[in-house]
């Protein structure tokens, strides 16, 4: 404990919270368990990546090799924000690995996508499981796919696609 | 076009390729199998309503029907990559594996690094590095937009490129996609040859060669190199490579290819080059209606 986070570096989630030597960082463990109670992901999806922290709360998945700590621009993908009390997957991630999702996924009819990926708030009356973070999806020539991440609140489906990703449809 | 006259006299059928030239270019895009499969890419293009055409050389290329190519929804979910048709070719001539360790030694804007990391099911280490700071978001953007979490992104002169950072010290394969003149952009850029001169040629082949250089240093013994160019000036291509075998261990090595294409050169002006040379490709605009390219494919010998 008493080392803070570099927002300069790249580091290794420790495997367990036990193993952490920095303070208030996640484990790999915890990262894992939320995507499979929050999303029903199955923990063994996971199994050849490793999860990074750079930046407090912000957390990175990626396939390759690399020595911890790394000071370079990226390895793989952002996955996830745990800065705040509700964690949020980033969508670029929903759209990789949401597929495995079975939970807290929504499924959204084509005006409900298209106004979702163009980033927009929508009244959804229909959902009935939990409110916060959910995968918004919709069927692509046969099977659903995850279109990215939104946030569910009072009827309301707020697209959190981000505006760089956002498009017209 | 005018640049283009120094190369009348090894080109067959000169005039057609010059008509090529003016000729613009369509929209070409590369399904990313990191994200869906080729059917289920084509089927999403079809619901789409978007008419495209399979290129005979390899299916995840192909030609596409539309003003809009980022407009899809293949294209939101990242199932398909705006990327010319020849700027695919230099990653199968590579023939990555996976849980190899690649360098993309000039990687921004990551078109051919994802297409690398979709070669090896996005398995393994793509080194992705670029100098130019500008360009690695645009490099960035892509690899999350593609779902590529193989990538390591470094921002360096790839010329004195030092591995002390990884827990590895050679790789299994580099690609050198070079900076260069851009001539065989033309169809895509109308105004590629506004600022053509012999002297940028010269500087920028000084630069490639030092690229080339470190790229086979940093390769293991029995590694693949491939290099490539979008340019036809042979002083940025077969000298490139001359150089190379003339300074580092590695020798010119033969690759199949479904485009068609003309062998490399062993004379230019007053230079030669090695007989082996002629295993390189040359692909003109006029023989597959597409842009120029060069490639050429190098074992690392010791």
């Amino acid at each position: 404990m008493g080392e803070q986070n570099d927002g300069q570096r790249f580091d290794r989630l420790p495997a367990t919270p036990d193993e952490r030597s920095v303070e208030g960082r996640v484990s790999r463990e915890a990262v894992v368990d939320y995507f499979d109670d929050r999303f029903g992901i199955p923990p063994a999806t996971f199994d050849d990546h490793t999860f990074w922290e750079k930046g407090a709360g912000k957390i990175w998945i990626y396939a390759g090799e690399a020595p911890t700590p790394l000071e370079i621009e990226a390895i793989g993908m952002t996955c996830l924000r745990t800065r705040q009390e509700h964690w949020k997957p980033t969508t670029d991630f929903v759209q990789r690995f949401g597929r495995h999702a079975t939970d807290c996924v929504i499924e959204l009819e084509r005006e409900e996508a298209r106004a979702f990926a163009a980033g927009e708030d929508q009244e959804i009356e229909r959902w009935e499981g939990d409110w916060g973070y959910l995968i918004g999806a919709h069927d692509v020539a046969g099977d659903v796919e995850p279109l990215g991440i939104g946030l569910y609140v009072h009827g309301e489906l707020r697209s959190m696609v981000p505006k760089g990703r956002q498009r017209e449809l | 076009m005018e640049p283009l006259e120094r190369y009348r006299p090894i080109i067959d059928d000169f005039d057609a390729f010059l008509e090529a030239c003016e000729r613009p270019l369509g929209n070409a895009v590369r399904i990313n199998t990191i994200k869906t499969s080729v059917e289920r890419a084509l089927a999403t293009l079809e619901e789409d309503g978007l008419e495209y055409e399979q290129a005979d050389w390899n299916p995840r290329v192909l030609r596409l029907e539309t003003d809009s190519p980022g407009s899809t929804w293949s294209s939101f979910h990242g199932f398909t990559h705006g990327q010319e048709e020849v700027s695919a070719v230099p990653p199968i001539v590579l023939d990555p594996q996976s849980g190899e360790r690649v360098w993309d030694c000039c990687a921004a804007p990551g078109g051919k690094a994802t297409q690398i990391a979709a070669l090896m099911d996005d398995e393994g280490t793509v080194v992705a590095n670029d100098n130019n700071l500008g360009r690695i978001s645009a490099l960035r953007f892509n690899a999350e937009r593609l779902g590529a979490t193989s990538l390591a992104v470094t921002n360096d002169d790839a010329r004195n490129y030092s591995l002390n950072r990884f827990s590895f010290d050679e790789f299994d394969r580099a690609l050198v996609d070079a900076p260069c003149s851009c001539e065989g952009t033309i169809r895509k850029n109308p105004d590629a040859l506004d600022n053509w001169s012999e002297g940028h040629i010269s500087s920028v082949a000084g630069i490639q060669k030092g690229i080339l250089r470190r790229a086979i240093q940093a390769t293991r013994e029995g590694g693949t190199v491939v290099y490539s160019t979008c340019t036809f000036a042979p002083e940025e291509n077969e000298a490139v490579v001359q150089h190379a075998l003339e300074n580092e261990p590695c020798r010119v090595v033969d690759f199949d290819l479904g485009l068609e294409y003309d062998p490399g050169l062993t004379e230019w002006d007053d230079e030669t080059y090695d007989s082996t040379l002629e295993r390189a490709a040359r692909i003109y605009p006029h023989r597959n209606d597409t842009g120029g390219f060069f490639v050429a494919k190098l074992e690392v010998t010791a």
